[in-house]
Order: C-alpha cells, then sequence, then structure tokens
C-alpha cells in the first residue's frame, strides 16, 4: 500500500480545497453545473454485426498470455427469458495487482507490470466472455480509503442502444471498506461478486430478471 | 497508509441530461424488450477506475486501415466517399490519438457476417472494417464506399438507413462510445426505431453532413461528421482554428 501515499503531487492533504475554479492547475476543473461547450454524440447500439468491428485476435487478452498468476473471468450473459446472449461484446478495464492502471492519468504513475495492457473484449460465443488477466490489486477510493478489487465492464450487445456498465468484485476479497459496494443491498452485491474456479473468477452477467445485475449511470 | 487524511483530486466527467442521450431501451426497437436492464441504475462517482481507459493508440492499426476501399487485390464497389472530421470532448478540446473503429454494409447493405443472409451481394473487395487514430488536432479520416440500406425483422418492411457504426474510447472509460454516422436527408429515418431512439434535439448531431470542399474531384464525396466525447467539466472555451467544431 506504500505505492499510494504522499509521493503524487495529486495526493493532497484532506484539508486543503479541491479548487475547481477555471485557471486552476488541475485537470478536469468539473464545472458540472455550467453547460457544456458541445453536446456528446448520441450513442447507438452495436447491432447484430458488432463482431466484425470490435473484436481483436488478442482481444480477451488484458494481460500477455503466459505472465505468472494469469486468470481467467469468465461469465455467461443472459437476457430476460434467461436466455443467453450469443452476440454481445464484453469489455473490461481494470488496475494491475499493485492497484494501478496502465494509463497516463493515473496520479501515481502508469501501471509497470511487464505484459499488462488492462484492457480487454470478448466476444461471446455459445453467451459466454472470456477474459485473461491478473487480478487487480486494491484502488484509492479518492477520499483516502481504498475500493476492493474490482473490474469495471462494459456490455455491448445487439437491443442495448447504450453500453450498460457494472463492475466484478471478487469473493475472496474484504468488501466491507468499499464505496460502492456499501451503498447496495446484500442482493444487489452478490450479483457484482465473482466466485472463484479452477482458473479463475465466474460471474454471469444478467441484463434482467429476478437477478438483475446492478447496472451503473458514470 | 496515512489513509484517512490523504485523497485525490480527480476530475469528473460531465453527464449529458436525459434529453441529449439515447436512452438504452426504446419501443419500437424490438430486440431491447428482453435486453435493456429494468432497474434503474445506480450511480457511479468518477475514481480512478472510470477516469482512466486503454490506452490504444497506432499499434492497434495495420497498413490500409483506413481505406476500406482497397481489400484483397481489388477495388470496392459502390460510390466512393471520404468521412472526417474531428473528435472532441464536451468542452470543445481536440482529442488527439484517440481511436476509431467503424464497421460497415457494403454499397448493397450486405455485411461480411455469417449471421447477414439477406440476398444482396457480397463484394470480394469490401470487408466493411476501418481503423485510424487521431492526429494531434483531433482530426480523423476515411476512405470508403457509401454503405446500402438494409432490411431487418424489426417490423413491417423495416429498413435500416445507410449507416456506419463507430466506436471510440477517448481516454477514459467514461468516455467510451459507440454509434452510429448516417447521412443527410435520407428518406428512411422516419421509420427507423434505432435513429428515433435518439432524442430529437440529439439527432442533428447523427447525421454527417455533405462537404463539397472536401470532396476529391473525378474521385470521391466527402462527409464530415465530428464527434464529441464528454469532457471534464467546463474549462474557458476557446475556438479553434475554423470554428466550426460542431
Ligand atoms: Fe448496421
Amino acid at each position: 500500500m506504500s505505492a499510494f501515499e504522499h509521493d503524487s503531487p495529486l495526493v493532497t492533504g484532506a484539508d486543503e480545497t479541491n479548487d475547481r475554479r477555471p485557471g486552476t492547475p488541475r485537470r478536469g476543473s468539473g464545472f458540472l453545473d455550467e453547460p457544456p461547450a458541445l453536446h456528446t454524440t448520441p450513442s447507438a447500439t452495436v447491432g447484430p454485426y458488432l463482431a466484425i468491428g470490435l473484436t481483436w485476435p488478442d482481444g480477451p487478452d488484458a494481460v500477455a498470455p503466459g505472465t505468472a498468476g494469469e486468470i481467467w473471468l469468465r461469465g455467461t450473459v443472459v437476457d430476460g427469458n434467461g436466455d443467453v446472449v450469443p452476440d454481445a461484446v464484453v469489455e473490461t478495464w481494470q488496475a494491475d495487482p499493485d492497484g494501478r492502471f496502465a494509463h497516463p492519468d493515473d496520479p501515481r504513475g502508469s501501471s509497470s507490470t511487464p505484459g499488462f495492457r488492462g484492457f480487454a473484449r470478448s466476444a461471446t460465443p455459445g453467451g459466454e466472455y472470456a477474459v485473461r488477466t491478473l487480478k487487480p490489486g486494491p484502488v484509492p477510493d479518492g477520499d483516502g480509503g481504498l475500493q476492493a478489487p474490482h473490474v469495471d465492464v462494459s456490455v455491448f450487445a445487439r437491443g442495448l442502444l447504450d453500453r450498460v456498465v457494472t463492475r466484478i468484485y471478487f469473493a475472496d476479497d474484504d468488501h466491507a471498506g468499499d464505496p460502492v459496494l456499501r451503498g447496495l443491498t446484500p442482493d444487489q452485491r452478490a450479483t457484482l461478486v465473482a466466485a472463484p474456479t479452477e482458473d479463475g473468477y465466474r460471474l454471469d452477467i444478467h441484463l434482467q430478471g429476478d437477478a438483475e445485475t446492478v447496472f451503473f449511470a458514470l | 497508509m496515512t489513509g484517512t487524511t490523504s485523497r485525490l483530486v480527480l476530475p469528473s466527467y460531465l453527464r449529458e441530461d436525459a434529453g441529449q442521450r439515447t436512452p438504452v431501451a426504446f419501443d419500437g426497437y424490438r430486440s431491447t424488450g428482453l435486453r435493456a436492464p429494468l432497474r434503474t441504475p445506480v450511480d457511479l462517482p468518477h475514481r480512478l477506475t472510470e477516469i482512466t481507459g486503454p490506452v490504444l493508440g497506432e499499434d492497434r492499426l495495420a497498413p490500409g486501415d483506413g481505406d476500406l476501399t482497397l481489400r484483397a487485390g481489388g477495388e470496392a464497389q459502390g460510390q466512393r466517399i471520404i468521412v472526417f472530421g474531428r473528435v472532441l470532448d464536451s468542452g470543445g478540446r481536440p482529442v488527439p490519438g484517440a481511436l476509431l473503429e467503424i464497421w460497415q454494409a457494403n454499397a448493397a447493405g450486405r455485411y461480411r457476417h455469417v449471421v447477414d443472409n439477406w440476398p444482396a451481394p457480397l463484394d470480394p473487395h469490401f470487408d466493411g472494417l476501418g481503423r485510424v487514430v487521431t492526429d494531434a488536432l483531433g482530426r480523423y479520416e476515411f476512405t470508403t464506399i457509401k454503405p446500402g440500406a438494409y432490411p431487418w425483422g424489426n417490423h413491417h418492411n423495416a429498413w435500416r438507413p445507410a449507416h456506419i457504426h463507430f466506436s471510440l474510447f477517448g481516454t477514459a472509460f467514461t468516455q467510451r462510445l459507440v454509434t452510429q454516422m448516417y447521412f443527410p436527408g435520407d428518406p428512411l429515418f422516419g421509420q427507423d426505431p434505432i435513429f428515433n431512439a435518439i432524442p430529437p434535439t440529439a439527432r442533428d448531431r447523427a447525421i454527417a453532413g455533405f462537404d463539397l470542399s472536401r470532396t476529391q474531384p473525378d474521385w470521391a464525396l466527402a462527409y464530415r461528421w465530428d464527434i464529441v466525447l464528454r469532457g471534464t467539466g467546463q474549462t474557458p472555451f476557446e475556438t479553434d482554428d475554423d470554428g466550426d467544431v460542431a
């Protein structure tokens, strides 16, 4: 956890105000109460032929094959009838085992884990996604605490006019202090927690139904 | 760690009003019925996982990925077009180095995909897949052919307006966007629930503009489409070189 301590210019004391006025050096000044200069482009469904554009030979590899500690995250995507969804794409984004992201905006420095991309995309032939990765470490929550290890997930499919976003947590971690899980009921939490398997973890994604997965508004 | 007394200062990405965003479900689009989640999504504040995202650039490109008209040693059939524009964020800032992926039907409206079996010809010289990365000013450009309209089973006599599927990552998980670009004045807009799922105030932003000035004489028509991803709140907005960012 020492990696999270105050060696980064963006880790600041608790009593320092989060100054968001224009002209302050911080990226993302965050004036969300002002209208945007431009409205965003509206999303659309990926449609049934998404595999043409959204699959890569190395898509499922958030980490290079053969990396020590590699695991597979798997699960089935299920619709409101309980039928599998064989034409979705599941994308994952996560920190490395040190809790760092392979991204220059990580204030503690980009991940130094060799071969770690942190991003994967998997089609769902037969309804199942499969992602090769490393188990992430805890990630700072921005308020001085830690988020439990987690993976951010986007699901795209015919019949979804926008992506739907969820998270994968891991059954063998301590979730007590996690700011996201803390706000959910036990039933809701259960839809986000992957169970250990022989080669990694498994979590099904229910788009609808009694066990509908908790999806997030970003 | 000194956890209880330190914190990160993180940007927060703009969330558009519902009136400017495509809802995940739409009544007229039948496939949403069993697939679009029914429960209200839970708000997720933007923390480290959300303000970072995959770094994907030139390493995802292969030679020729920006020109879809030349495949398998020959030229694609159809109306050659240039599709170009800029990728900006909602603060008006260009998004440089951003990967764009597109896929589309051929000139006859047929996709090169096992599930697409309507009786229109495949084109041996068109696979319908393109990739480019934006330059330092957020600009992108593809050369392709104008896709045909195609029928689908959503309702009686249903036809998709001509469109190109676009996928963008931006620089953060919050910015991920998959969408469709339409062509101006398409007579099929009125009966298409995927187009009409977009709120009326946002539909123009899904339609490219014909641009005679970028049309290449004796070669290709040109369509301009600027794409706007969510930005990190508002910073003083400066008009760019040509001022026509929207
Ligand atoms: Fe399509």
